[in-house]
C-alpha cells in the first residue's frame, strides 16, 4: 500500500522538479501569510514559478516541512530559530545564528527584513497614564494587577516564568486565547496582556507597549529560512527584502488584512510596488476566487481519491479474509474501530512524526479513516448472505472461490457499496482538516478563514466541500445503478 | 436385477448426542424415483445431504454407480448430482436465465451450449421464454420451482435429489409440477431421490417408497 502511494507521490514530485517550482511555506497566522506572500511575489516577479504552501501549523511543522524538502523557503523569526530550533541558551546575533544553522542543519537565513516582532507587554493608554507606566520595571510599584497571557507565552522559555524572575514581579496571571486577549483588554476584564509588537491591533486600539528596559525579550527579527542548497539566484532575490519593512509598516499591513479584509496577496503586492521592489506589471495577476476554488477542489478530490482507492484495495480483500477466518474478525474490527475514534485533528498530528507534513501523511490519515466503513460493510454483507443460498451453491459443486465470485460477493455488494459511499463522504469531510499539515485542498480556505475569523473564506472552503460530498453521493448512486439490479439497491 | 445408482453402506451419523442413523444400508435404483417419507426431524434431509456429500457421515461409505465418494474431490461429484430444495434457493441477483445456466458457466460450457440446454429445459418444464430476463422475485412460486429444477438438472446429472421441493406450493401448482416431473423422467430418465412428508405425493411420484422412522428404513409397497 505504501509503495503504491510513494509511487504516485514520486510521479507528482517529479513533475515539480521539471517545472522548477519554488515552494513557499508560511505559518498559520496573519503575519506569516503576508511575509510568505512578499517572498512568493518577489520570486515570481523574476519569472520563477512559485507554489504557496501556507497554513502550516506552527514553527515545528514549518521546520519539519523545510527539512523534509516539502517546502523550499518560509518566513521565520531569529528568536524562534534560536530558542525553539537550536535550543540555544545564550542569545545569538544574526551571523552566529546563520553559522549555527548551516553547520548543524544545513539551513541558512536571509538578512533581516528590518523589523523585530518580539513579545511585548501591552496595556490601554489611559491605564498607563493613570499609573505612570513606561517600562516593564514600572510594574513593580503596582500592588495588584489583572494579567492574562496567551498559553504559548505562559509556557515558553522567553515567556512569563523567566520574565517574572528577571523583573522580580509578583503577579499571578491566567491563560487566555491570544485572539480574545484584545477584547478582554478593551472591555476592562484584564489590565494587561502579551502581544506581538507588530500586531495590527496595537495601532487600531491605540495601546501602550511597555518598554523592555532590561532587554529580556530576545530579538525576533523576521528573516527567510531556506536550505543552504537553495539556488543562489533565489537567495539573492529574497535578500532584496533586507531592511525594507519597519515595525509600523508591518503593524499597518497586519491591520489591513485583519480590519479591512484586504487579501494577503493585495497587501503584499501594494507594499512591494510602493517600495519599488517589483514593477506594477511584473507581478502576476492574482488568481480569481473561482480558479482558486477549482484548483483546491481538484487537490481535494485527488487526496480523497487516492486515500479511498487505497482503502478499497485494502479493506475489501481484508473483509473477505475476515469472513473466511472469522476468529480474527472481531479483534481486527475492534482495532480498526479504535482508529476511527481518534479525533481527526489528533490523527493528522500523529502522522507528522511518522511521515512529516504534506500530502503523504494526509493520505495515510484519510486512508485509515476510510478503512472501517468499507471493512465492516464488506464482512457484514458477506455474513448476511442467506444460508440457503450458500447451501445451494455448495450443493451445486461450487468451491469456496466460486461461491465468493458468483454468490457471496454479488449479494454483499449493496452493503459493500454503501460502505464505500460512507467512506467517501467521511473522507471528503475529513480532508478539509488535512490543510493543517500542509496537504492543501479546500481546507486551506477554512483554516485561513479560522485564523482570520473571516466567514467568507470559511464558506469558500466549506460550500465547495459540501457540494463535492453531494456529488460523490450522486456518483455512487450512479455506480449502484450500474452494478446492482433494482431490487437489490438500498434506496 | 436392475442397476443400483446409489449405495449407502453401513452409515452412522450423529448430531451431538443424538444418533440420526445407526448402521444404515440402502440401495437406490437407477432411472427410478425413490420417495423417502418421514416426519419432520426424522433425518430425511440429512440423508439427502449424505448422498451429495454436504454431510460426511461419522461412519460408513457412500457409493455412486459403484464408485466410493471421495470427500477430497467433492466439487466434481456434486456437479453430477442435481439438488433442489424447498426454498428453491434461486440467486436473487441473477435473472431466471442466468440462474438456469449458472451450472453450465461453472462447467465452462460455451454460450451456445448453455443456450441450447436452457431452451430445451424451459420447454420441458413449460417455462415461458418471456421469463428469461426476469428476476426470481418477479415470477410465481411454481415458476420459481421450475427454474430451480431446470438449474439442478442443467448439466444432465445422473442423480437428482429433491428436498421437499414442492411442499410450499398450492395443490393446483403441485399437480402441474408433478406432471412435469413425470414428463421429465420419461424424456431424461435418471435416478431421482425425493424427500417428502406428503404420502400422497410419495404415492403419486415414487416408483419405490421408503419410510424413515427413528433412524430405521422401512420399504413400503408402491
Amino acid at each position: 500500500m505504501r509503495t503504491i502511494l510513494l509511487l504516485l507521490l514520486s510521479v507528482v514530485g517529479m513533475s515539480k522538479t521539471i517545472a522548477q517550482t519554488y515552494r513557499i511555506g508560511a505559518k498559520h497566522f496573519n503575519e506569516g501569510y503576508i511575509l510568505g506572500e512578499l517572498i512568493a511575489q518577489i520570486i515570481e516577479s523574476e519569472g520563477y514559478k512559485v507554489e504557496r504552501k501556507f497554513n502550516l501549523g506552527g514553527t515545528a511543522v514549518c521546520f519539519e516541512a523545510l527539512r523534509n524538502q516539502a517546502i523550499d523557503v518560509y518566513p521565520e523569526y531569529t528568536g524562534s530559530l534560536a530558542e525553539e530550533i537550536l535550543k540555544s541558551k545564550e542569545s545569538l546575533d544574526h551571523q552566529q545564528l546563520n553559522n549555527k544553522l548551516r553547520i548543524e542543519m544545513g539551513l541558512e537565513i536571509s538578512p533581516s527584513f528590518g523589523f523585530n516582532n518580539t513579545y511585548a507587554i501591552a496595556t490601554k493608554k489611559d491605564f498607563a497614564v493613570k499609573y505612570d507606566l513606561q517600562t516593564i520595571s514600572d510594574l513593580r510599584q503596582l500592588p495588584s494587577l489583572s494579567l492574562a497571557f496567551s498559553y504559548e507565552f505562559l509556557e515558553r522559555q522567553d515567556g512569563w516564568a523567566n520574565l517574572k524572575s528577571s523583573y522580580q514581579l509578583g503577579f499571578t496571571p491566567v491563560g487566555i486565547e491570544h485572539g480574545l486577549a484584545y477584547q478582554a483588554l478593551m472591555n476592562g476584564s484584564i489590565d494587561m496582556t502579551d502581544v506581538y509588537s507588530t500586531d495590527g491591533e496595537i495601532t487600531k486600539y491605540d495601546l501602550k507597549v511597555l518598554k523592555d528596559d532590561l532587554n529580556f525579550f530576545p530579538d525576533y527579527q523576521a528573516v527567510a529560512v531556506y536550505n543552504a542548497s537553495l539556488d543562489t539566484r533565489i537567495k539573492k532575490i529574497i535578500s532584496r527584502l533586507e531592511s525594507t519593512i519597519t515595525e509600523e509598516e508591518m503593524q499597518s499591513m497586519n491591520a489591513q488584512v485583519v480590519f479591512e479584509n484586504e487579501s494577503f496577496y493585495v497587501v503584499a503586492r501594494n507594499f512591494l510596488i510602493d517600495k519599488g521592489l517589483v514593477e506594477d506589471s511584473m507581478v502576476t495577476e492574482e488568481r480569481s476566487v473561482l480558479s482558486e476554488v477549482v484548483s483546491k477542489s481538484i487537490t481535494h478530490l485527488w487526496l480523497c481519491g487516492i486515500a479511498l482507492m487505497t482503502a478499497i484495495l485494502v479493506a475489501v480483500p481484508l473483509g473477505v479474509l475476515l469472513y473466511f477466518f472469522s476468529g480474527i474478525s472481531r479483534p481486527v474490527l475492534y482495532f480498526v474501530g479504535l482508529l476511527q475514534t481518534i479525533p481527526s485533528i489528533a490523527l493528522l498530528a500523529l502522522m507528522i512524526p511518522l511521515f512529516g507534513i504534506g500530502i503523504f501523511p494526509a493520505i495515510v490519515a484519510l486512508f485509515l479513516y476510510a478503512l472501517l466503513p468499507i471493512l465492516r460493510n464488506t464482512t457484514t454483507g458477506l455474513y448476511s448472505v442467506d444460508p440457503v443460498l450458500k447451501k445451494v451453491a455448495t450443493g451445486m459443486g461450487m468451491n469456496a472461490w466460486q461461491q465468493l465470485r458468483w454468490v457471496e460477493l454479488p449479494l454483499a455488494m449493496p452493503s459493500l457499496l454503501a460502505g464505500i459511499r460512507t467512506a467517501a463522504v467521511i473522507t471528503i469531510g475529513t480532508a478539509t482538516l488535512a490543510a493543517f499539515i500542509g496537504a492543501g485542498g479546500l481546507g486551506e480556505f477554512i483554516v485561513t478563514g479560522l485564523a482570520l475569523n473571516n466567514i467568507q473564506l470559511i464558506l469558500q472552503g466549506a460550500i465547495p466541500a459540501a457540494i463535492l460530498a453531494i456529488l460523490i453521493e450522486m456518483l455512487f448512486e450512479g455506480f449502484e445503478h450500474l452494478l446492482l439490479p433494482k431490487h437489490l439497491r438500498k434506496n | 436385477m436392475s442397476k443400483t445408482a446409489i449405495h449407502l453402506d453401513n452409515i452412522s451419523l450423529r448430531f451431538g448426542s443424538q444418533a440420526l442413523f445407526t448402521n444404515l444400508t440402502l440401495d437406490i435404483e437407477d432411472k427410478k424415483i425413490t420417495a423417502i417419507q418421514g416426519r419432520s426431524g426424522s433425518g430425511k434431509s440429512s440423508l439427502l445431504q449424505v448422498i451429495n456429500g454436504l454431510i460426511q457421515p461419522d461412519q460408513g461409505s457412500v457409493f455412486h454407480f459403484g464408485e466410493q465418494m471421495n470427500y477430497h474431490n467433492i466439487y466434481k461429484t456434486r456437479m453430477n448430482i442435481g439438488y433442489a430444495v424447498q426454498q428453491v434457493g434461486l440467486f436473487p441477483h441473477l435473472t431466471v436465465y442466468e440462474n438456469i445456466t449458472l451450472p453450465g458457466r461453472l462447467a465452462h460450457w460455451t454460450p451456445e451450449e448453455n443456450d441450447t440446454r436452457a431452451r430445451e429445459l424451459m420447454a420441458l418444464v413449460s417455462l415461458d421464454e418471456h421469463h428469461k430476463q426476469k428476476y426470481p422475485h418477479q415470477i410465481s412460486g411454481g415458476e420459481q420451482q421450475r427454474v430451480g429444477i431446470c438449474r439442478s438438472i442443467f448439466l444432465n446429472p445422473r442423480i437428482l435429489l429433491l428436498d421437499e421441493s414442492f411442499s410450499s406450493l398450492d395443490e393446483e401448482t403441485k399437480e402441474e409440477i408433478h406432471t412435469e416431473v413425470i414428463k421429465l423422467q420419461q424424456m431424461e430418465p435418471r435416478c431421482i431421490v425425493m424427500v417428502t412428508h406428503d404420502p400422497k405425493e410419495a404415492g403419486k411420484l415414487g416408483d419405490h417408497r421408503i419410510k424413515l422412522d427413528q433412524g430405521q428404513l422401512y420399504h413400503m409397497q408402491s
